[in-house]
């Protein structure tokens, strides 16, 4: 899966570690504790009326679990080819979400000072989604912000 | 503090109900005792367990007190005595004292079951282990441990007043009454643990002659006010010939919730003690035991045949079983042709489907419960309500064994409580009109309970004056729920009043709300994939029913395929299905679409459409129409591409809230392991259904 050769730094107190994956030719990641497991595409049943980047539900041993197009959601090239696609399962506020990338790639264990906060200057959807980045080896990695993932709507009845 | 003692009240079916909960906690208290003195005798000299077994038995004898089992009361009495000097005294319980507890605690299992049974033990018996129980009572003290007696001082209620021999409870007491003055200030943490100042009144109350006054000065403005705090405070003077031990026993199990305080007024009196805040017992330097109140003990749990389990685990059992099935289906999908199997292979199958079915029904037995849960509220809601209307009412409840989820057993709880309101408030008549229409006085509400075709129904029966359907029409007329030239049967005039915003309360009154009414009922029983329906006689009265589904874990449904998206249809709805061709479709207009069947025309849904699984485009006369009904007895066809099968799924949550899922209940899993939308046919309905009349979308669109 290693398509980036980054290397696991010596772990301290305020180290992060997070799981790395490509979308498209950008790599982003997510914090590793936050996620479940990978898994492979699976058919998915489509929602009613739901945004494209909801790309529906799947049976994740008897949970249903619905997938977000993560590319989509930041505003990317969809990404059609959706069986050479995976799925990280990650939790959400203390519910399973499965986020659909293109390829999982590493764990990366990066200190805090290597993070930094993004700026909005352009207020473009992915803003809302990738509020740090990280500098892990040269290279640059957006870390999703998974409560923006499926924030909650006000007033839901669910 | 007029109020009459509770038990005068409380029908005997619901008292056999709390009795039953009575005597499974009774055989916990019971583990707990012989835990303890195992405890003990091992030489675990630790106070906590004084305490603990204490305790127990104080609460056996409570509780046998309240349901009037009076031997099993004065047995535990006896037990507690001895219990109580060790705690006062500080000592501990000698090995020969242990082992007549221990007999005493077995007598005690016994009579339990005995009791349970409505049945006694032998009187001598009983005696010989009083007599027995008397004698350790009254041995000479043991020398308490030195550093204990040191801590005898004033922050122990019992250690000024002395020990209350053991008849003294139940005999009439005849020494002088004296003036006790009580402070009770609950705190908020009081009514948090469900505990209710009047029962703690009341039974102050009982012990002798008692002024109850509030004190209500701390209460803020209601900006500031917060709920989840106590503001208000109660002085009770209280003329008694208990002590204040008694008094304060009363207080038991809210000691650490309130701020206490018992004064002896009366000059006869001892000194009045300090404010007491909650005793800390402080263990005593050379008790290092462990804490011995968990222990287990085998014997305990040979007295009841029910167990008590947590919830978590039997819904993980209910996944676990919801998964089996799934992985039934799977299997039966993948099996092989016949002529490629072992002869026997599809023997095992059909062996596994049974074994499957026998244990999500077992498993469904355990989660079902008995309306009882329910009922039992219902006499004192009822009399609540004829509190406040002054109306007289008679209760009568039939079929409270019968058996529900229990998911729907909490679902019940609300509707229940709004409907018998509705039918106090509004359906029975006061005294005097009912007298003059030559009703007997009071009123009868029936409420029953019943298994029909795989639902739970539940009727609400009154004899009052039935549906004013003039007024009805008139009220729905003034308020737009219905226009005023419609021309409308008797039956649909009575459902008129489960539309929203409709309320023919004159006032509004405190108990059926402010025009909040049946439409809620209606909302939360459909929530519940539930029906409601009423029917009236004018002048004999009104039934409301309600139909419900008996579980809300599996549903009959019909699987459909819409753009190659799996959707189950509930039975519930499913009227019939019809494959669509030229001779029964209809166009109306420009975009609506009918269905002809049987001399009627439905409006025809392009299901995928609707759902945007596909740009909307004229409907063809291809795949199948599904006629459906909303619980509102609209009907609707449904344009689906296939009919798939026809089986029992799994009910899964669709744990999404991020944006809205109109027309979907929730979701299953399918045997080859793909999620399927079960529809929700009322929303479906209610989507279609524009808002407004056409002139006002006409300005809206403009």
């Amino acid at each position: 899966m290693a398509e980036r050769a980054l290397s696991p730094k010596t772990p301290t107190a305020s180290a992060r570690e997070l799981m790395s994956f490509r979308l498209g030719t950008q790599m982003f990641c997510v914090d590793a504790i936050a996620v479940k497991e990978v898994r492979n595409w699976s058919q998915a049943t489509l929602l009613p009326r739901s945004p494209s980047y909801l790309r529906g539900v799947i049976n994740l041993r008897g949970i249903i679990l619905p997938i977000v197009d993560i590319g989509v959601l930041m505003g990317l090239a969809p990404n059609d080819a959706t069986d050479d696609r995976v799925i990280i399962v990650v939790w959400v506020q203390k519910r399973l979400v499965g986020l659909l990338v293109d390829e999982v790639c590493d764990l990366v264990t990066a200190p805090q000072e290597a993070v930094e906060t993004t700026s909005d200057l352009t207020g473009e959807a992915i803003h809302t989604i990738v509020r740090e980045l990280i500098t892990v080896e040269g290279a640059v990695l957006g870390i999703i912000s998974l409560e923006q993932v499926m924030p909650r709507r006000e007033g839901s009845s669910a | 503090m007029s109020n009459p003692d509770e038990s005068n009240w409380i029908a005997p079916e619901v008292l056999s109900g709390i009795r039953q909960q009575f005597f499974a906690e009774c055989s916990d208290h019971i583990s707990v005792l012989e835990a303890g003195l195992l405890e003990l005798s091992a030489g675990h000299n630790d106070w906590e367990i004084i305490n603990t077994i204490f305790r127990a038995a104080h609460s056996i004898k409570g509780g046998a007190a309240t349901f009037g089992v009076e031997g099993l009361q004065h047995f535990a009495h006896e037990l507690e005595s001895p219990l109580a000097r060790f705690r006062e005294h500080h000592t501990f319980p000698s090995p020969a004292a242990i082992k007549v507890l221990l007999h005493a605690i077995d007598l005690l299992a016994d009579m339990t079951r005995a009791a349970l049974d409505g049945g006694c033990l032998a009187q001598d018996q009983i005696d010989s282990c009083v007599r027995e129980l008397s004698t350790i009572e009254h041995a000479p003290i043991a020398e308490p441990a030195s550093q204990v007696s040191k801590r005898s001082g004033s922050d122990n209620a019992f250690e000024d007043i002395g020990f209350v021999p053991a008849q003294a409870e139940f005999v009439e007491i005849a020494s002088e009454p004296q003036h006790f003055r009580v402070r009770f200030r609950p705190h908020g943490e009081l009514y948090a643990r469900a505990n209710d100042p009047l029962p703690l009144l009341r039974a102050l109350k009982r012990l002798g002659e008692a002024e109850v006054t509030l004190d209500a000065d701390s209460l803020p403005l209601l900006s500031e006010l917060d709920h989840n705090e106590g503001y208000l405070f109660w002085t009770i003077d209280l003329l008694t010939a208990h002590d204040e031990a008694q008094i304060r026993e009363v207080f038991e199990f809210v000691e650490q919730e309130c701020e206490l305080e018992i004064v002896c007024i009366s000059s006869v009196a001892p000194a009045p003690e300090n404010s007491l805040s909650p005793q800390k017992p402080e263990a005593p330097p050379q008790s290092n035991s462990p804490v011995p109140t968990q222990t287990p003990t085998s014997k305990g749990t040979q007295l009841s045949s029910t167990l008590r389990v947590n919830l978590d685990r039997l819904d993980r059992l209910m996944n676990l079983v919801s998964e089996l099935v799934i992985s039934e289906a799977t299997l039966c999908e993948y099996a092989p042709p016949e002529t490629d199997t072992h002869p026997n292979f599809p023997k095992a199958l059909d062996d596994i489907k049974m074994l499957t079915r026998d244990l999500q029904e077992s498993v469904m037995a355990i989660r079902a419960q008995p309306v009882r849960t329910v009922f039992q509220r219902l006499p004192r809601l009822v009399r609540d309500i004829e509190m406040a209307t002054g109306k007289e009412v008679h209760l009568v409840m039939e079929g409270e064994d019968t058996e529900v989820d229990r998911t729907l057993i909490e679902g019940l709880n609300d509707p229940l409580t709004h409907m018998i309101r509705n039918a106090i408030d509004h359906g029975i008549e006061d005294a005097a009109t009912r007298v003059k229409a030559g009703k007997s006085q009071k009123g009868l509400l029936r409420v029953s309970a019943a298994h029909r075709a795989g639902r739970l129904i539940v009727e609400i029966t009154d004899d009052g004056q039935g549906l004013d359907r003039e007024r009805i029409r008139s009220i729905a007329v003034e308020r737009g729920v219905i226009g005023a030239e419609d021309v409308l049967s008797n039956e649909e005039i009575d459902s008129v009043i489960f539309q929203p915003g409709f309320s023919t309360s004159e006032k509004v009154t405190d108990i059926s709300g402010r025009g909040v009414g049946l439409d809620v009922v209606n909302r939360s029983v459909q929530a519940l994939g539930g029906r409601i329906a009423v029917s009236s006689r004018p002048g004999l009265g009104t039934t409301f029913s309600l139909s419900l589904p008996l579980t809300l874990a599996v549903l009959d449904g019909m699987l459909v395929s819409v753009c190659a998206q799996g959707l189950v249809v509930p039975l519930t709805n499913l009227l019939e299905t019809v494959p669509l061709s030229t001779e029964n479709l209809l166009q109306l207009g420009a975009n609506t679409e009918l269905l002809a069947i049987r001399g009627r025309h439905v409006p025809l849904v392009d299901l995928g459409a609707l759902f945007e699984y596909r740009p909307p485009a004229p409907i063809k006369a291809e795949g199948v129409a599904v006629l459906v009904e909303a619980d509102t007895g609209q009907q609707i066809a449904l344009i689906v591409d296939d009919i798939l099968d026809q089986r029992q799924v799994v009910i899964k949550a669709l744990d999404i809230d991020t944006h809205p899922m109109e027309g979907i209940a929730a979701a299953t899993v399918l045997g080859n392991g793909r999620v399927a939308l079960i529809l929700d046919i009322n929303a479906i309905v209610a989507l279609r259904r524009p808002k407004g009349t056409p002139a006002e979308r006409l300005a809206a669109d403009g």
